[in-house]
């Protein structure tokens, strides 16, 4: 074994180094020579026809360079989508234009409508305050279904309406769903909404463009999560950059929680000014820029209703949701509440008849894309909801409600068009009954009711699609993009390797599990292996990191080239001991011949490579490089169960979560601390949107809560001491790892646990309360209370 | 932020001359509220005057029943002391590390922010606020949101609590900001009771006479029993006026039973 271990171990994470010590290299880390500074104009009402934008003032205020407005960009292409929804009857989504900067109307506040590039940023600063906007307010449209109705303002007049599309899945099976819930015994119905969430991660968003007049090439530094994919949107469809004179760089990235793998106006907007000045221009959102810039994510209204037949079993689901996709279309922003949402309604259950309703609906409100689980955890905590709430409703055990509809027999074709293919929902329900201890659930309870708290237990499963996915697949559901991943391993001389990746870590740990993944096929220390990602211009073509599929999509692809360069390396070894490929094997570093003690170190292979004496030039080249392209022939799917108890002050309404539990397959494990990490994580952040997170917009617009010192996020006093397991594994069939994904699993899990627990503990009580929306802050559990 | 000067003279009587001399001049003590103010651009004073070198503004002393604190003092240091332990228990709730080791009392019932703590444990304790000019009674001190009785170029240097019998303050995070969305400090020296409330008032912080003569009667929880203010309560979005209220009786009685 490699000293410090390979796959399975759970080795410290040697980014953290640099991240811990202040040594990290975050994009405002950089500063290029003759930098300019951006300061943007933004919108201060939701909607309004802009009539004209004066820059005189601000053009005369010291230290400024140039100041752009939306005539500026009239010549080039505005911010695009990447994925195009056909609707239920077959027509394509309404896809308005999104110009960098606002042209002819502002559609949100914080819409840009001008930019000031200065000296400094204060100049910057000065200057966009002394650009005078004429806008002529209008009524801003900010709830959905108001949105929708007859003579309601449009937020983009070129369209026929609010509406995005109205997306009917399996449109096919809509009849046959409304005939069971026709002859059901029981139907259940829930209202809810799933609020919407600011992602605040801890560094906000840095755009640096950069153009070196002598070659003619644009660089762009920024904080993405994928920045190939910032490439090909910004250089096609925004400035017509060809990709070869056109590198993006995203060094270390503080967090993105998906609101980084969107291209935003702010970075096509630099890389254009930094070619119009011929200087490097730099802008680094503040965080009030934050709360009004970076896409929101979840805001859906739904209703949904389970059918049950006189002996409890599942017979039919269905829901009706209203998206919000905010003023314009974000880039995956379409996908999020349909084929990421739609085709998880299945959940761990054996339900025949799934219909699922979607209306996409423009406001004037910040656009809302993929969050942390994207369109999964919306549809888990819907239908872990109204499964708790049939409970309820029946008298029958929430727990055994769900084991009795499990669906236990794999690969199993859900009625919404995905296959799972591996899974034991029983076996993590067992384990959480015991890790979470629930047979002493009573006496916890009587404590509980001795101090004068209420208490009560959550239980839920939950299902995510991961590994984001076959590109034939995606391409039919209308991704305008392939979702393979690349790496290329280049191994050095003296045995060392680097290897490329088109992934790109946000926090996730890649400099520590990919190598671990490569070093134990060869059988090194992982110490040996090191990782390169983030820049166009030494890495392969790649599609970034979102939706957990970092592992199971980019791991797949360094485990497929360093399959190649283990065979080339056979090769270059069974020359060099003069026996035949097929009788050499590699273990622990060292290659042998099969039944004799021949043998040759890794290090002496690799350095024939380079140093080519002894070789065999006629059969095979030099050198040890090896590029794979990896796309997967299906999604993976993890799930899990969780649980969650609370104690609730019944005098305050505050709830507070003594207990959480995670039991988690999510299939092959490469490193188990980085997983406890990510499902911690996780649960930390659907603890946030359950009991404290929520963005607030008043009816003209206006975000009410843009700041921490009204946006809620949890704090370390908020969340409990985690019982994490993932010892259930049903290895993924279709990858070579096995690997299923875990970033996002915490985050789709938690939401309904917590809900569970706060509503369980309020009916222990003696309410006849069903629910209450997230959150489920003091105030609101306390006004339930009274109700 | 915008661009000012920044002084920080070593005279008090130097930056009352400054202050005079310039109206759009803002005195600057631990900056807890000012600094992110400007960070924001929506303050642009001409200059700073600070009172960091000021050293007689700093400083615990008990003497005579009567705890004077100087305006500079940080909360930490007074919730380090202990004199008037709910006094300090409250400095200790406020904020986190970093803010209770710049932040200081003065600062804080300068600006009395309806969700402050300081301005319940002053009107709770019948403090006296000493100032260049004068002293002033707690009760005649806050007069609204943000709204003092201090004039012009007045600065606060001191202030004077009385040691209670009895005394504790209870609060209610808003779970954002972690200022109280509602906080009750309960006092009781001889016969007299004062309780005071921060947070909940569109008035800012205000005596809650019903609770005070209620506990005059029977100093215990189950005196203000289904009890809530009167008065217009703040509504928005981390709880209604009727919530708060609410609270207002449910921190009264928790501070009774601490006391």
């Amino acid at each position: 074994m490699p000293a410090d271990g390979g796959i399975g171990a759970p080795n410290k994470r040697r980014e953290d180094i640099r991240f811990l010590t202040g040594k990290g290299n975050y994009t405002d880390d950089m500063n290029k020579r003759g930098q300019a500074y951006v300061a943007f104009a933004r919108s201060q009402v939701a909607h309004g026809t802009l009539k004209g934008v004066d820059t005189s003032a601000a053009e005369a205020m010291p230290g400024v360079v140039r100041v752009f407005t939306g005539a500026d960009f009239a010549e080039v292409g505005g911010i695009p989508c990447g994925w195009q929804i056909t609707d239920k009857h077959g027509e394509v989504m309404q896809e308005p234009a999104h110009p960098v900067l606002a042209q002819g109307k502002v559609r949100h506040v914080g819409d840009p409508y001008a930019a000031v590039v200065a000296e400094t940023l204060d100049q910057a600063r000065d200057a966009a305050e002394a650009i005078e906007a004429d806008i002529d307010e209008l009524p801003a449209v900010v709830d959905m279904k108001a949105a929708l109705l007859e003579g309601a303002p449009k937020v983009h007049d070129d369209l026929t309406s609010n509406l995005c599309y109205d997306w009917g899945f399996v449109e096919e099976n809509k009849a046959a769903v409304d005939e069971a819930f026709a002859k059901a015994a029981h139907v259940t119905t829930l209202d809810l909404v799933n609020n919407r969430l600011v992602a605040n991660p801890m560094e906000p968003r840095v755009a640096i463009g950069d153009y070196d007049s002598s070659a003619g090439d644009s660089t762009l530094y920024t904080t993405s999560q994928n920045p190939h994919v910032i490439r090909l949107l910004m250089g096609a469809f925004v400035l017509g950059i060809p990709e070869h004179k056109l590198r993006v760089v995203a060094p270390d990235v503080g967090g993105g929680f998906g609101s980084k793998i969107f291209h935003y106006a702010e970075e096509a907007f630099c890389t254009f000014a930094a070619k119009a000045i011929n200087r490097p221009v730099k802008w680094t959102s503040t965080r009030s820029e934050a709360f009004i810039t970076d896409c929101h994510g979840r805001d859906h209204v739904t209703t949904i209703q389970l059918a049950l037949d006189a002996e409890n079993n599942f017979t039919a689901l269905r829901t009706d949701t209203h998206a919000n996709m905010g003023a314009y279309l974000s880039t995956f922003a379409p996908s999020v509440p349909t084929w990421l949402h739609g085709t998880l309604m299945a959940g761990n259950y054996k339900t025949p008849l799934i219909y699922v309703n979607v209306k996409a609906v423009f406001t004037n409100t910040v656009p809302v894309d993929a969050y942390r689980g994207a369109g999964r955890p919306e549809a888990t905590y819907q239908l872990e909801r109204v499964i708790s709430k049939a409970a309820m409703e029946l008298g029958v055990d929430q727990i055994a409600l769900r084991r009795q509809n499990f669906i236990t027999e794999f690969p199993y074709a859900t009625p919404v068009a995905v296959e799972y293919d591996t899974g034991d929902y029983v076996a993590t329900m067992d384990k959480l009954e015991q890790i979470a201890d629930l047979s002493g659930f009573e006496a916890r309870l009587k404590a509980s009711k001795a101090k004068g708290k209420l208490r009560g237990l959550g239980v839920n499963c939950y299902i995510e699609a991961c590994g984001i996915a076959p590109s034939n697949l995606v391409g039919q559901l209308g991704a305008r993009a392939g979702l393979y991943e690349s790496a290329t391993v280049r191994v050095n001389a003296t045995g060392g390797l680097v290897v490329m990746t088109g992934s790109h870590s946000h926090g996730q740990g890649h400099e520590t599990a990919f190598p671990q993944v490569v070093a134990s096929m060869i059988g090194i220390d992982p110490s040996m292996v090191e990782i390169v990602h983030g820049d166009t211009a030494n890495t392969p073509m790649g599609m970034g990191t979102y939706g957990s599929r970092s592992l199971a999509v980019g791991g797949s692809a360094m485990v497929k080239a360093t399959e190649k360069i283990i065979a080339k390396a056979k090769k270059i070894a069974a020359h060099l001991m003069e026996a035949a490929d097929s009788d050499i094997e590699l273990k622990d570093g060292q290659f042998s011949v099969a039944g004799t003690d021949k043998s040759v170190a890794w290090g002496d292979v690799t350095l024939a490579a380079y140093v080519p004496h002894n070789y065999p030039l006629e059969e095979i080249e030099p050198g040890l490089e090896e590029t794979a392209f990896y796309d997967p022939a299906n999604f993976t799917y993890p799930s899990g169960a969780y649980a969650c108890e609370v104690e609730i002050d019944p005098e305050t309404g505050k709830v507070t979560i003594e207990a959480f539990a995670a039991a988690d397959d999510f299939g092959n494990i490469v490193n188990p601390m980085i997983v406890d990490g990510q499902v911690h994580g996780g649960i930390g952040q659907g603890i946030g949107q359950a009991l404290l997170e929520g963005a607030v917009y008043d009816e003209d617009g206006q975000l009410l809560n843009g700041s921490f010192m009204d946006y809620a996020m949890p704090r370390a006093d908020d969340v409990p001491f985690y019982t994490v397991d993932h010892s259930c594994q049903t290895p993924c069939t279709h990858n070579p790892l096995g690997v299923k994904g875990c970033g996002e699993a915490g985050a789709i899990g938690s939401p309904p646990a917590v809900v569970n627990a706060v509503v369980d503990a309020l009916r222990r009580n003696g309410s006849d309360i069903t629910h209450i929306d997230m959150p489920l802050t003091p105030s609101r559990v306390w006004s339930a209370m009274q109700s | 932020m915008y661009e000012f000067d920044i002084k920080a003279p070593s005279k008090l009587g130097k930056v009352v001359r400054k202050l005079k001399k310039d109206e759009d001049a803002v005195v600057l003590g631990g900056g807890q509220t000012l600094i992110p103010t400007l960070k924001q651009r929506l303050a642009a004073p001409s200059q700073l005057i600070s009172l960091a070198k000021i050293d007689k503004l700093k400083g615990i002393s008990s003497d005579n029943g009567v705890v004077t604190i100087g305006a500079s003092t940080v909360h930490a240091d007074v919730a380090a002391d202990g004199a008037i332990p709910a006094l300090s228990a409250l400095a200790g709730g406020i904020g986190d590390p970093s803010v209770r080791n710049r932040g200081t009392i003065g600062g804080s019932l300068a600006n009395n922010d309806p969700s402050a703590c300081y301005p319940a444990g002053a009107l709770g304790l019948g403090a006296t606020i000493v100032t260049t000019d004068r002293k002033i009674a707690a009760d005649d001190y806050f007069r609204g949101l943000f709204e003092t009785a201090l004039e012009g170029a007045e600065i606060i240097t001191a202030i004077e609590f009385p040691v209670p019998d009895k005394a504790a303050y209870v609060k209610f995070d808003q779970p954002a900001s972690r200022f109280a969305l509602v906080g009750v400090f309960v006092s009781r020296t001889g016969s007299d009771v004062r309780v005071a409330v921060t947070g909940a008032s569109e008035s800012g912080v205000f005596r809650w006479a019903e609770a005070e003569a209620a506990l005059a009667a029977n100093f215990a929880p189950e005196a203000l029993e289904g009890m809530t203010p009167s008065g217009d309560m703040i509504g928005d979005i981390h709880g209604s006026p009727e919530y708060r209220a609410h609270l207002v009786g449910v921190m009264a009685r928790r501070a009774v039973a601490a006391c």
